[in-house]
């Protein structure tokens, strides 16, 4: 498992549901200690020259490995789209041969569920209402579709509400939230109206990023909503 | 000698792409082009004009279909309805599709305000796109000048069957070998979203539009 | 807005002049009422091509072949329209453009022209270098029109005044062409225009437009709207001026069918737009008898010289891209302080001019993906973006603030120690920021500095007690001992 940087340091929860998941299906979770971060905040950010580093360390970490498992779907993105050609700036034909061959066995979580493993129903129990946000990343630039949301339709006791507005972003984006953060606050201002309309106890998603941008507002304006990440759901038992 | 911006522009953009391209290069690129659109027709003659009818009506013209010896009735039938007498009419124009009881001016390259003065314009065409609801014009006998099926306030416009395509790539097709005619493709009457995006029907070309689909016999 | 013109080079940075649109609750509803519609729109014609997908790729195909060979493409077109009597002329940036498009219409003895709207005659500001040398120029297109009566500025590519509700398009009306009585539906307006207009049409005698397409095979020229002012300008007067940026060139006739499939779906929701002129050189005795096109650089072939940037030159002005763009959305068109708004003019506008002066820009977006995925040639806006982000990074240099923050994380990400620590200091630090809710959670509702636009209207929640990794090692180590 790549927990990645930020779900490591602020939401241990959801590695551990991941774990907890990939366990009870029968699988053998390792994690190498040396994992940090893949780079996404400064590569999209503009500082490729910081970024570059932290993609050497990802393949010396994960070298070997079966399947690459990373809650977050942006991650998995920023690996999938711009690896590559990182590799090829960073000119080392070993490590872009390395590439190539490892990322096609890095998987966001749902979509390991669904795709590499063929699942729906991973016997959870989760008797909340609940809505779903697509983010981003997961909708377009991983083509996750309605995986996530098959994931969420076979667990039982939940009551599955959709969004308005389900395509439409939450104004995270990384460093735009910081630097443009009133554009930002008026995109999440709908985003939570979209929630608060679907009376949803929780809202969840495959990124812990949009949902800690989310949570702030909901948490702000007092609403009792909570956000809890997909693979949390999928370990309630 | 002044270096023109001519020589300028181009040698930038030479310097940009790193060499100067030539005909073989460019002509052996634009082969290479993939092209897995849907490029020739998918129904039937029928299912083909029914489609531009369709279209056509969805875009607010007036259609009306009609056998080639009803087309004088049906013309007829047409500008009394618009309550319509004097119209241009472009050179080449069949004689026989044009009804007695009104009064065809033939075009001898008259004036903008001179075509403004006219109640509407009866032309023939090049060719419809079904799919697209799109009428063709281009500078030819029976259609005419540009400015002719443009000032007046009315267009009456025949158009047979057998001209009928299906898709916008069978009509770049049959279009490329008259393609330096000035040509004009309507789809529907003159229109505008420009106001809180609402589609209004009719501002500066014919606000009306008629056009009577000829079937063969 | 001010009638003052998008200038990227005294414009404020995006976020200044994003706060200042976002007050205005008016301009806010237009915007969100028009993108809607006009998405929704989109989305019926384009759901109803089943080869969609294949003609975005042959559309992208075309446009970047056309860039690869721009040099060879343009002189085929030069020679082509020449052939056919037209004039070209080439400028290499806007000041030139004008220059020669004043020029031309002094040498056709005209103090007037009549005007089909071209962004990229708003590009070089081209109406007050006419009006500057005496010439008055009519806008005719509905949207140019409200725009140029109230002294106002485009918002959008394709629906300039979208920004502006029906009645305030009646006010300006009412006011500029005198017209006390005048209604208020769209049609009332629309009329309005016609009348308006129609006077011109027949008077003036020497046209300005853009282009959509030149088309290299022929010589031809391609332009598309709806109204009809189009065709008046290119059909009556007597001499006409086409100024195009020499991005506009397509190798073939045949490759029309590909773009006006693409272009009128993205653009307007339309199967096909109302009208399509196409015409050669000059065609005796239909339309004017003097025809002049200008081919512009300005800056365009420095987007060519730059291989990730190029993409961008392939883009046929659809503002499909601003439709989709939550960004856009909030903020209307005026924000980005250019004639090129949204996400195409995030990244455009810092190409085509300096780009210190545009540096917000390629930050305004969150990255969504939204615009490559209704763009009509699949151009990637999104790396475009990180690719500009990167070129203001290195002109920033590595001294101030955020630079130095990010260099900072950069080394703690390179080390797993050094990772270990940060964690730890993290909690540390954010301790005497956490308040506990009623949950009994801890939550920062104040941050210091850069990051004080998080907690504007977020709170953040502080951080666990444990980390993920302190966790997983406690509970290897328990397995380990109980003999696992």
């Amino acid at each position: 498992m790549f927990i990645t940087c930020y779900n490591d340091t602020l939401f241990p929860a959801t590695g551990k549901a991941v774990v907890r998941v990939l366990e009870r299906l029968g699988h053998t979770v390792e994690f190498p200690a040396g994992q940090t971060c893949c780079g996404q905040m400064h590569w999209n950010t503009g500082y490729q020259a910081e970024a570059l580093p932290l993609l050497t360390r990802f393949v010396e970490q994960f070298r070997g490995a079966e399947a690459v498992v990373v809650p977050s779907s942006s991650c998995v993105a920023m690996m999938r789209d711009h690896y590559p050609k990182m590799a090829e700036e960073i000119g080392d034909v070993k490590l872009k041969a390395e590439v190539a061959e490892l990322l096609p066995k890095v998987f966001e979580f749902s979509e390991f569920l669904t795709k590499r493993l063929g699942l729906e129903d991973v016997g959870a129990y989760y008797p909340h209402r609940v809505t779903y946000h697509a983010s981003c990343h997961g909708l377009r630039n991983l083509g996750l579709g309605d995986g996530p949301q098959r994931l969420l339709r076979a667990v039982r006791g939940i009551d599955l509400v959709e969004i308005a507005g389900l395509e439409q972003c939450c104004g995270f984006g990384g460093t735009f939230a910081v630097k443009n953060a009133e554009v930002s606050s008026a995109m999440l201002a709908e985003k939570t109206n979209a929630i608060l309309n679907t009376k949803a106890e929780a809202c969840t998603a495959c990124d812990n990023s949009c949902l800690m941008h989310i949570h702030g507002a909901l948490h702000r304006q007092r609403t009792g909503i909570q956000t809890v990440h997909l693979a949390e759901i999928l370990a309630g038992e | 000698m002044a270096t023109s911006s001519r020589d300028v522009v181009l040698g930038r953009i030479r310097a940009a792409l790193g060499a100067a391209t030539d005909a073989s290069a460019a002509s052996a690129g634009w082969s290479a082009i993939r092209r897995g659109y849907q490029r020739t027709a998918t129904r039937d003659r029928e299912g083909v004009l029914e489609l531009l009818v369709d279209r056509l009506l969805d875009y607010d013209a007036n259609v009306v279909r009609v056998g080639r010896h009803e087309v004088q009735e049906s013309v007829s039938r047409m500008l009394t309805a618009r309550g319509v007498r004097r119209l241009v009419v472009p050179a080449g124009m069949i004689p026989e599709n044009l009804p007695g009881g009104f009064e065809f001016v033939a075009d001898e390259g008259f004036s903008a305000a001179e075509l403004d003065a006219f109640d509407g314009v009866v032309t023939e065409s090049t060719l419809a796109i079904a799919e697209t609801g799109t009428v063709v014009l281009q500078h030819a006998p029976g259609q005419g000048r540009r400015a002719v099926s443009l000032v007046p306030d009315y267009h009456l416009c025949l158009v047979s069957a057998g001209r009928v395509v299906e898709t916008v790539s069978e009509a770049m097709d049959r279009l490329h070998a008259t393609a330096d005619l000035a040509t004009t493709f309507f789809s529907g009457p003159s229109a505008t979203a420009d106001i809180e995006m609402t589609r209004i029907k009719g501002v500066h070309g014919p606000r009306f539009l008629d056009v009577i689909l000829i079937d063969e016999d | 807005m001010s009638g003052t013109a998008l200038d990227p080079r005294t414009a404020p940075t995006f976020p200044m002049a994003a706060k200042t649109m976002m007050g205005d609750t008016q301009l806010r509803k237009n915007v969100r009422h028009a993108t809607d519609v006009i998405q929704a729109k989109r989305a019926r014609v384009v759901d109803e091509m089943p080869d969609w997908q294949e003609l975005r790729e042959s559309g992208k195909q075309i446009r970047q072949h056309t860039m690869e060979h721009l040099d060879f493409y343009l002189e085929e077109f030069e020679s082509n329209c020449t052939k056919a009597g037209g004039v070209v002329h080439w400028a290499k940036d806007a000041e030139e453009a004008r220059r020669i498009i004043v020029a031309l219409v002094k040498a056709a003895g005209a103090t007037e022209v009549i005007k089909i709207k071209s962004m990229t005659t708003e590009e070089i500001q081209l109406n007050s270098a006419l009006e500057a040398a005496g010439i008055h120029p009519y806008e005719t297109d509905l949207a140019e029109l409200i725009i140029q009566l109230g002294h106002d500025q485009p918002s959008h590519i394709v629906v300039p005044a979208l920004h502006k509700n029906r009645q305030q398009i009646r006010e300006i009306f009412q006011r500029e062409m005198n017209l006390p009585e005048l209604g208020e539906t769209p049609q009332d307006l629309a009329d309005a225009a016609r009348q308006f207009l129609r006077e011109k049409f027949l008077r003036v005698t020497t046209g300005v437009s853009g282009a959509n397409f030149l088309i290299a095979e022929t010589g031809g020229v391609c332009i598309v709207e709806s109204e009809g002012n189009g065709r008046m300008c290119l059909t009556l007067p007597e001499t006409l001026i086409t100024v195009a940026g020499i991005d506009k060139v397509v190798p073939r006739f045949e490759d029309l069918e590909v773009l006006l499939q693409l272009l009128p779906r993205s653009a307007t929701g339309e199967r096909m737009n109302p009208y399509n002129s196409i015409w050669t050189g000059v065609n005796p005795p239909d339309g004017p008898r003097e025809f002049h096109v200008v081919l512009m650089d300005n800056a365009r072939t420095e987007i060519l010289g730059d291989a990730e940037g190029r993409q961008t030159l392939n883009c046929i002005r659809c503002g499909a891209c601003q439709n989709a763009c939550p960004v856009y959305r909030q903020t209307g068109g005026h924000a980005y302080g250019s004639v090129y708004a949204g996400p195409i003019g995030a990244i455009l506008t810092p190409q085509l001019q300096e780009m210190h002066h545009a540096q917000s820009l390629p930050y305004a977006s969150s990255l969504c993906g939204a615009c490559y995925e209704v763009c009509p040639v699949k151009i990637n806006i999104p790396e475009v973006l990180i690719h500009l982000r990167n070129k203001v990074v290195k002109q920033n240099g590595m001294l101030n603030a955020e630079a130095l923050a990010m260099r900072a994380m950069g080394m703690i990400f390179r080390s797993e120690s050094r990772f270990r620590a940060a964690q730890r200091m993290g909690r540390m630090a954010e301790a005497p920021l956490v308040r506990k809710d009623g949950r009994g959670e801890g939550w920062i509702g104040w941050l210091p500095g850069l990051l004080g636009g998080w907690t504007q209207v977020r709170d953040l929640q502080a951080m666990p007690e444990e980390t993920f990794r302190e966790w997983w090692e406690k509970r290897e180590s328990k397995e380990v001992a109980s003999g696992n």
